[in-house]
């Protein structure tokens, strides 16, 4: 049951900051405090940015969560990439592919209240995080 | 089936009785109100304005066989009138005098037929005291949402954030430490921070009780997060065994600058802003 | 989006606007180096107060601008972390360490200043 869906096609490092200020936007008119709309532009701009390290381009969803007491916000990052062949791999701090700092999922995770995962080497990525007004 | 029927044909007979005699029958109930000493927190118009209110929704609620309109009334009826300090016992025994003085009425109109008079009150019981129960739940759960957020409140005062010098905050943490309160006090530190311009704080930790993980790891950001804002953080009250536990549990404490108690941080707090501290004269 | 780098004596100050993307982070960091080893600066204040999100790329760019410039002989500060960004930061294991932070413009140009006096 969600009223808004805003789709950001994720190319290029431009895309980024596009989507983490449509991020805070929809976060700040869903009711969350400024402290948590940072938390959520912080981590859009991280699945955004392994979009565009890892697959090239993909696209990023937000929406709004309706639930029966309470309001949320759902990130879906979603690329046609190479995959992750080991995902609890990833999921390690301090894991990376690409230098010191990379995927970043582990941070992702402490920052949304939910995340999914789902990625299969050569069929590209999806990464559902949710994040539920207190 | 059958007797369902019938019971709601006595209801609408019920329902038009109490309809006929409302203005009678209120005001008996407001007399018996101001009588028992209920309610004293409030004027007679306000009660009787309530009353007035009360009684058409009961009589509703009768009418109709659905309490979600009572239901929704009791509890913006507990919203306003649970800061002027009503208690529980005068809400229940409200409706339950309006209850009374119903069957009275009742039993006055029916005395003639006593048949009659057992069927109403058969139909009328259940409900009444259907009709009770709502409002008596409805103001507790609006006490109990009342409570929470004054808990959340204190919660919130019982952390303040202290500046002893100038550019100098001392956060005393007492008690029991949870995610969520872990969190506030960050946020309000790291205000703090921002709006007294302070270069040192010092955290004592002497009053936590326990320490998880968790928290630990919490604390461990908080100290991050304040030298991310410019400021330095030290950790004073470590107990050994918390520290112990910390170390066994991996947390690193290389991270954080700890002093063995509240005193000694302060003085190595001034020693970092360059205060030099001594007394005017020898004591004798 | 450019970030201007203005001269003040011996400290270059950079200003990041809201909202900066890769590629002007990159710009950036050569920008800095370039005008460093110019005007042979001795501090680096990098302003950030504007910057309402902060991500691990930002925070590795500020990062290596301090370690480059240190191999200058020059002293890189950090200022203007908004509380929220630091909060963000932390969780995401951002700790920028090594690199020096102060709570705004004036506390990075004090904290050089001292810096200087112990240098000489």
């Amino acid at each position: 049951m969600s009223r808004v869906e805003i789709r950001v096609t994720i190319s290029s490092d431009q895309d980024i900051v596009l989507a983490r200020q449509k991020g805070r936007s929809l976060a700040l008119e869903l009711g969350f405090s400024s402290g948590d709309a940072t938390l959520i532009a912080t981590a859009i701009s991280e699945l955004a940015r392994n979009i565009v390290s890892y697959a090239g381009s993909g696209q990023i969803a937000l929406k709004d969560l309706q639930g029966s007491s309470r309001v949320g916000i759902s990130v879906t990052a979603s690329d046609n990439g190479p995959g992750i062949p080991n995902i609890n791999q990833a999921l390690r701090d301090g894991f990376s592919t690409s230098g010191s700092l990379g995927l970043g999922l582990p941070g992702v995770r402490r920052l949304m209240d939910e995340f999914e995962i789902d990625s299969k080497p050569g069929q590209g990525t999806k990464v559902v995080v949710k994040k539920w007004r207190p | 089936m059958a007797k369902r029927d019938e019971s709601s044909e006595l209801l609408r007979e019920l329902v038009a009785h109490l309809r006929q005699n409302r203005t009678q029958l209120r005001e008996e109930w407001v007399g018996s109100i101001s009588e028992t000493r209920l309610l004293t927190a409030m004027t007679k118009e306000e009660i009787f304005a309530e009353a007035t209110s009360v009684y058409d929704s009961y009589v509703e609620a009768l009418e109709t066989e659905t309490f979600e309109a009572l239901q929704a009334y009791a509890r913006n009826l507990s919203e306003r009138i649970i800061p002027r300090g009503v208690e529980t016992h005068e809400v229940v025994g409200i409706v339950l005098l309006l209850r009374d003085v119903l069957a009275r009425s009742l039993f006055a109109k029916y005395q003639t037929d006593f048949k009659k008079l057992n069927r109403i009150l058969d139909a009328y019981e259940p409900a009444a005291n259907r009709i009770a129960n709502t409002v008596a739940v409805g103001f507790v759960q609006e006490r109990e949402r009342v409570i929470r957020q004054q808990q959340e409140a204190i919660r919130e005062l019982s952390t303040p954030v202290l500046q002893v010098r100038e550019r100098l905050l001392i956060l005393p943490i007492i008690g029991v430490i949870d995610p969520q309160r872990a969190r506030q006090l960050t946020e309000q530190l790291l205000r703090g921070i921002r709006t007294n311009r302070a270069k040192v704080v010092v955290i004592d930790i002497t009053g936590v009780a326990a320490m998880d993980v968790t928290v630990a790891n919490h604390l461990v950001q908080t100290v991050e997060a304040s030298r991310l804002l410019g400021a330095t953080v030290i950790v004073t009250g470590l107990s050994p065994e918390i520290a112990q536990t910390l170390v066994t549990i991996g947390v690193d404490l290389g991270k954080m600058n700890t002093v063995g108690d509240l005193q000694g941080g302060i003085e190595q707090a001034e020693r970092l802003l360059g205060y030099k501290v001594m007394a005017l004269a020898e004591p004798n | 989006m450019e970030v201007p780098i203005l001269k003040q004596g011996p400290v270059l100050i950079a200003t990041f606007q809201a909202a900066l993307s890769d590629a002007d982070l990159n710009q950036l960091r050569s920008a800095l180096v370039q005008q460093v080893v110019r005007f042979r600066s001795r501090g680096v204040i990098v302003d950030v107060t504007a910057m309402d999100v902060m991500d691990s790329f930002a925070s590795r760019t500020l990062r290596e601008i301090a370690h480059i410039i240190r191999l200058r002989g020059a002293e890189t500060v950090i200022v203007g972390i908004q509380p929220e960004v630091a909060f963000a930061m932390v969780q995401l294991g951002l700790t920028l360490e090594g690199v020096a932070t102060a709570l705004d413009l004036e506390e990075g140009l004090a904290y050089l200043n001292q810096k200087f006096k112990t240098m000489k």
